[in-house]
C-alpha cells in the first residue's frame, strides 16, 4: 500500500532516536510489533503514551514518535494507571523487562490486576539483567551460573504467565519477539481489550543469557481448540514451562476503574468555596 | 475579668474525650469566642491515654495555652498524667467513683459523672455530654450552644435512635443542674456573652482539603499513613464531585509515581503521606524534579525516627524534605503556620508546582493535621489557580499535522523534536500534555537535551542543571517575602517555621509586655529561602534564637549553612508543641 501523509504507517511511528539495543536483541522485534500494531490500529500519536521503568528495554519509549514516560526502576505500572486514571482518554502502553514488572516491581502487578484499569503491558522477558550485565533475574532457571549467582541460582522460576492468571488479570498472552506478526496481533488485541492486558514476550538477550535457539525449537503455537475464556485451562497452559505455548491464554471483559471512577464524576460540577464551606460554622 | 479559659480533658481512648472536646469547642465558637484545640491520641484503636485541651477566649487565639485553667480526669492515670500541666489555683474536676485526686494547689469539683450516666440517664455513652453540661453551668458556655451542636451531630441517627438525642439533652440538663444546684463556685473562670462573629472550626486536614479543591486538583494518590490519612479520605469523597479522580495506592512508591503519571498527562496532581512514606517517595520526587513535573507532596511531619511516635508531633522532616532524592534535586518547601494557611498555602503550592515544573513539599505536622481553629469565614475566599500552558503541536514542531479535530493525523516530511526542555531566562519551559494536539516528548529520568532526549555530554549536563536551578532563582524572585513581627528595633530575633508561628508571636508579646525589645521571622517558603528578607532580619537583630520542635535543629542548621548564623537552638522533641511560656522563657535566656 503507497503511503500518503493522511496514514499512519509503521515508520511513521519512529522517532528520531536510534535504539541503543545490541545487535541481535530480541526487543527489535517487540518495537516493530509496536510500531506495527499501533499503525493498525491507528492510534493519534498525541494520545499514545507509551511508559516503561528502567532496563535494556524501558529505553524503547525513546524510539517511538508519541508521547513517552521512561519512568524509574519497577514503577512503570503505577504510573501508567495514574496517567490513564486521570486521562481515561489516552492509549496508555506500559513496557519494561522481568527486572522491572517481575523483581523490583512485581508487587504492582498484583494491584493493577485487581484494579483492572485499561492499559496494556508488555512485558520483554530475557530472563537475565542486560543493562547491569548479566546477573540473574526472577525468570532465570534454577541452577543459573552468572556474576551474581557464581554457585549456579539457588530460587526458583517465576511463572509470569501463571501469576498473571492467578490474579484474574484480565487479558493474558505471550509472544515471542522472532514471531513479531503475531506478537503485534497480540499487541493490538490488547489494546482494543477494555481492561488490564499482560502481554508476556519472550526476548532474548544475546549478550548476557543468549537463548534464542532453545525459544526458537521449543516455542509452540497455542492449540487451536483452547478456550480463551477457561481460565483453569489456561492454568495448565502456563504450566508447560518447557514449552512455552504463545498466544492469547485468557481474556475477560469487565468493569474498568477508570471507567468505573469517571462514571462517578459525571454529576460534577465545578467548585464552589462558598458552597463548600457551609459544612463547618 | 478575662474573658478566657483553657480547658484540659484527660481520659481513655475511646470514651468520649475528644469527640466531647470537639462539641464544646463548635459550642464556644458559636457562641462567639475564640478556639484553638490541642489533642493527643495513642497509637492504639481503642484504649491508650488521651488528651483534649481547648483554649476558648474573646481575643485570637495563637497558641494552645501554658498550662490548663481547669482540668478534668476521667481516671487516676489522667490525674497522674496531666495534673503537673494544671495552672497554681486551677480547677481539678473528677468523678469520686474513679479516683481520689492528691490534694494540691488547685481548687476541687467533685462532679458523679458515672452515676448521672448510668441511674440518672441510664444511658452511660452519654457521660461526655455530662461533663459539658456541668462546664456549661461552671464556666457559663450557655446549654443551647452545646444542644444546637449536639443537635446537628445527631441529626442523621435521629430516625434510627430517637431516644439517644432525648437522653443526650438529659445529660446535659441534669448536669448542669447538678452543679449549680450542688456546687459553690470557688474559682474565678466565667465566660461572659460577647458579640458572636462569622467564623468556621475546622482542623488543619480539613482546610488543607479545602485547599487542594480551590487549587482544582484533578488527581489524588495515596496510600493510608497517620496522620495524613484524613486528607486522602477526604478527597476521596469530594474529588468525583469536581471532577477529579482518586486511587488509593498499594504503597507510597505506587501513589507518588502515579501522582507523575497523571501529571505528564496534564492533572494537577498530589499525595499526602507522612515521614515513613515519605522517605518511600524519595526516589520518585528526584524524578519529578529532574523531568519538571508539577506535584504535590504533602507531608505530615509525626516525632520519628522510623516509625517513631506517629501520633505525636515533631517537626524533624525539614532537612529530609529539603533534600530528599539523590542527585542535585530543586524543589520547593514550604510550611503552613495555621489552620488558614493550610488552605491559602494549599493552593499557593499546586500554583507554585505548575509554574515551576517541580515537585513541592508541603510539611504540615500533626499537631496542625488535628489542630481545631476558629477562622474568620472570609479567609475561605474563592483563590486563582494557574495552569501550565500546554505547547501544541505544530507544522515543524513535532513532526505531527492536526486534522483540525485536535487529532494528529499525519507526519510532514522535515522532524524537529518538540524543545521541552528549552533553555529560557526563568529557568522554565515550554511544556506539553498528550492529548488535543499536543506536542508530544519523552519524560525522562535521564539527562537530556532540551528534546527530552538522553544526553550525557558535560556541556549538556551543566547546562541543564543550571537551567534546573535557576527556576529556584526565578521562584525566590516571584514569591512573596514574609512579614516581619514585633519590634522594628528589636534586639532579640526569633526565626521559626512551620506550625509554631502562633506560639512563637505570642511568647514574643508577652516578652515585649515584660519591656524587651523582640521581633519574629516565619518563612512560609523554606526553599528558596527568602534570602533578602531573612539575611535582613538577622542583620537587624544582635541575637537570633532558632526554636524548632526537633532534636538537631534543622532550620538552625540550614541558615547556619546558608547565612553563616550562629543561633540559639532552642528545641523541644518530646512529641508535644511548644508553649508561649516556653518562647518567653527563652528569649529571657537570651536577654
Amino acid at each position: 500500500m503507497s503511503q500518503t501523509t493522511l496514514t499512519l504507517a509503521p515508520k511513521d511511528y519512529k522517532s528520531e532516536v536510534k535504539p541503543t539495543w545490541c545487535p541481535g536483541c530480541g526487543d527489535f522485534g517487540v518495537l516493530n510489533a509496536i510500531y506495527n500494531s499501533l499503525s493498525v490500529l491507528k492510534l493519534p500519536p498525541d494520545e499514545t503514551v507509551v511508559v516503561s521503568g528502567i532496563g535494556c528495554s524501558s529505553r524503547l519509549p525513546h524510539f517511538v514518535q508519541t508521547f513517552g514516560f521512561h519512568s524509574l526502576h519497577g514503577r512503570a505500572l503505577p504510573v501508567a494507571q495514574g496517567m490513564k486514571m486521570a486521562r481515561p482518554d489516552l492509549t496508555v502502553l506500559a513496557v519494561g523487562g522481568d527486572g522491572d514488572m517481575f523483581s523490583i516491581g512485581a508487587g504492582h502487578l498484583i494491584h493493577a490486576a485487581l484494579r483492572n484499569i485499561d492499559i496494556t503491558v508488555v512485558v520483554m522477558d530475557n530472563e537475565t539483567y542486560g543493562l547491569t550485565k548479566g546477573q540473574t533475574s526472577p525468570t532465570s532457571p534454577t541452577g543459573h551460573v552468572t556474576k551474581s549467582t557464581p554457585y549456579g541460582l539457588l530460587a526458583s522460576q517465576f511463572n509470569p504467565i501463571a501469576t498473571a492468571l492467578s490474579l484474574n488479570v484480565s487479558f493474558v498472552a505471550r509472544g515471542f519477539s522472532s514471531r513479531p506478526k503475531e506478537l503485534a496481533a497480540l499487541i493490538e488485541q490488547g489494546i482494543q481489550h477494555k481492561g488490564f492486558s499482560f502481554i508476556h514476550v519472550l526476548s532474548p538477550c544475546p549478550t548476557f543469557y543468549n537463548t534464542m535457539d532453545t525459544w526458537k525449537t521449543t516455542v509452540t503455537p497455542m492449540p487451536v481448540e483452547h478456550d480463551t475464556r477457561n481460565r483453569f485451562k489456561a492454568m495448565e497452559l502456563s504450566m508447560e514451562t518447557a514449552k512455552p505455548f504463545v498466544g492469547l491464554f485468557y481474556r475477560d471483559e469487565r468493569t474498568t476503574m477508570d471507567e468505573a471512577a469517571h462514571k462517578m464524576t459525571q454529576q460534577s460540577s465545578a467548585f464552589d468555596i462558598n458552597k463548600y464551606m457551609a459544612r463547618y460554622k | 475579668m478575662e474573658n478566657e479559659v483553657t480547658i484540659r480533658i484527660g481520659g481513655e481512648s475511646g470514651e468520649g474525650t475528644i469527640s466531647g472536646g470537639d462539641i464544646l469547642a463548635l459550642a464556644a465558637a458559636r457562641w462567639g469566642y475564640h478556639v484553638y484545640t490541642f489533642r493527643t491520641f495513642p497509637a492504639e484503636i481503642l484504649g491508650g491515654p488521651c488528651m483534649f485541651q481547648l483554649r476558648i477566649s474573646d481575643k485570637p487565639v495563637k497558641s494552645m495555652g501554658d498550662y490548663a485553667d481547669v482540668l478534668i480526669c476521667l481516671n487516676r492515670e489522667a490525674f497522674d498524667r496531666n495534673v503537673g500541666e494544671l495552672r497554681h489555683g486551677g480547677v481539678l474536676i473528677y468523678d469520686p467513683s474513679d479516683f481520689t485526686p492528691d490534694s494540691g494547689d488547685f481548687i476541687t469539683y467533685p462532679i458523679p459523672f458515672n452515676d448521672i450516666a448510668r441511674k440518672e440517664v441510664q444511658l452511660f455513652q452519654t457521660k461526655n455530654m455530662v461533663m459539658m453540661g456541668a462546664i456549661s453551668g461552671l464556666f457559663g458556655p450557655p446549654l443551647e450552644a452545646i444542644t444546637q451542636v449536639v443537635e446537628s451531630k445527631l441529626s442523621k441517627s435521629r430516625k434510627s435512635n430517637p431516644t439517644l438525642m432525648e437522653k443526650n439533652m438529659l445529660a446535659l440538663d441534669i448536669s448542669k443542674k447538678y452543679v449549680t444546684e450542688q456546687l459553690t463556685k470557688r474559682d474565678a473562670y466565667q465566660l461572659g456573652a460577647v458579640e458572636k462573629a462569622d467564623r468556621v472550626v475546622l482542623n488543619g486536614n480539613q482546610a488543607v482539603i479545602a485547599g487542594a479543591l480551590m487549587a482544582h486538583c484533578d488527581f489524588f494518590a495515596g496510600y493510608p499513613i497517620t496522620p495524613a490519612s484524613d486528607i486522602m479520605e477526604g478527597l476521596a469523597k469530594e474529588l468525583p464531585q469536581i471532577g477529579g479522580t482518586f486511587m488509593q495506592a498499594e504503597d507510597e512508591i505506587a501513589a507518588m509515581t502515579a501522582v507523575l503519571g497523571a501529571s505528564f498527562g496534564g492533572a494537577r496532581s498530589m499525595t499526602a503521606t507522612s515521614g515513613p512514606g515519605f522517605a518511600l517517595m524519595s526516589e520518585a520526587i528526584g524524578y519529578a524534579s529532574m523531568a519538571e513535573l508539577p506535584a504535590v507532596i504533602i507531608d505530615a511531619q509525626r516525632a520519628g525516627p522510623s516509625t517513631g511516635m506517629p501520633t505525636k508531633m515533631e517537626q524533624s522532616d525539614l532537612s529530609f524534605a529539603l533534600y530528599t532524592g539523590h542527585g542535585d534535586t530543586p524543589r520547593i518547601v514550604v510550611a503552613p503556620a495555621d489552620v488558614a494557611d493550610c488552605y491559602t498555602l494549599m493552593v499557593d503550592a499546586f500554583n507554585m508546582a505548575e509554574r515551576y515544573q517541580l515537585p513541592v513539599i508541603f510539611l504540615t505536622d500533626q499537631s496542625l493535621t488535628a489542630r481545631v481553629e476558629s477562622v474568620d469565614r472570609s479567609v475561605f475566599k474563592p483563590l486563582e489557580s494557574i495552569r501550565r500552558t500546554f505547547v501544541l503541536a505544530q507544522n515543524g514542531s513535532n513532526g505531527m499535522v492536526s486534522n483540525g479535530n485536535g487529532h494528529a493525523a499525519g507526519v510532514v516530511e522535515e522532524e524537529h523534536a518538540f524543545a521541552r526542555y528549552a533553555y529560557t531566562a526563568s529557568g522554565i519551559s515550554p511544556t506539553s500534555a498528550p492529548g488535543h494536539g499536543g506536542s508530544s516528548y519523552v519524560s525522562t529520568g535521564l539527562e537530556h537535551d532540551i528534546h527530552g532526549h538522553p544526553d550525557y555530554e558535560p556541556a549538556d549536563h551543566t547546562a541543564m542543571m543550571k537551567k534546573r536551578y535557576q527556576k529556584l532563582e526565578t521562584a525566590a524572585n516571584e514569591l512573596p517575602q514574609p512579614q516581619r513581627y514585633g519590634d522594628e528595633d528589636a534586639t532579640i530575633g526569633l526565626i521559626g517555621w512551620g506550625s509554631t508561628e502562633g506560639t512563637i508571636q505570642e511568647g514574643v508579646d508577652r516578652a515585649r509586655a515584660k519591656g524587651y525589645k523582640v521581633a519574629a521571622l516565619h518563612p512560609r517558603v523554606l526553599s528558596p529561602l527568602p534570602d533578602r528578607s531573612m539575611r535582613d532580619f538577622i542583620n537587624s537583630v544582635q541575637t537570633v534564637i532558632v526554636p524548632e520542635c526537633n532534636y538537631s535543629g534543622q532550620l538552625a542548621n540550614l541558615l547556619g549553612a546558608k547565612y553563616g548564623l550562629q543561633a540559639i537552638r532552642v528545641n523541644k522533641y518530646g512529641g508535644i508543641p511548644f508553649t508561649a511560656g516556653d518562647i518567653l522563657q527563652a528569649i529571657e535566656e537570651a536577654n
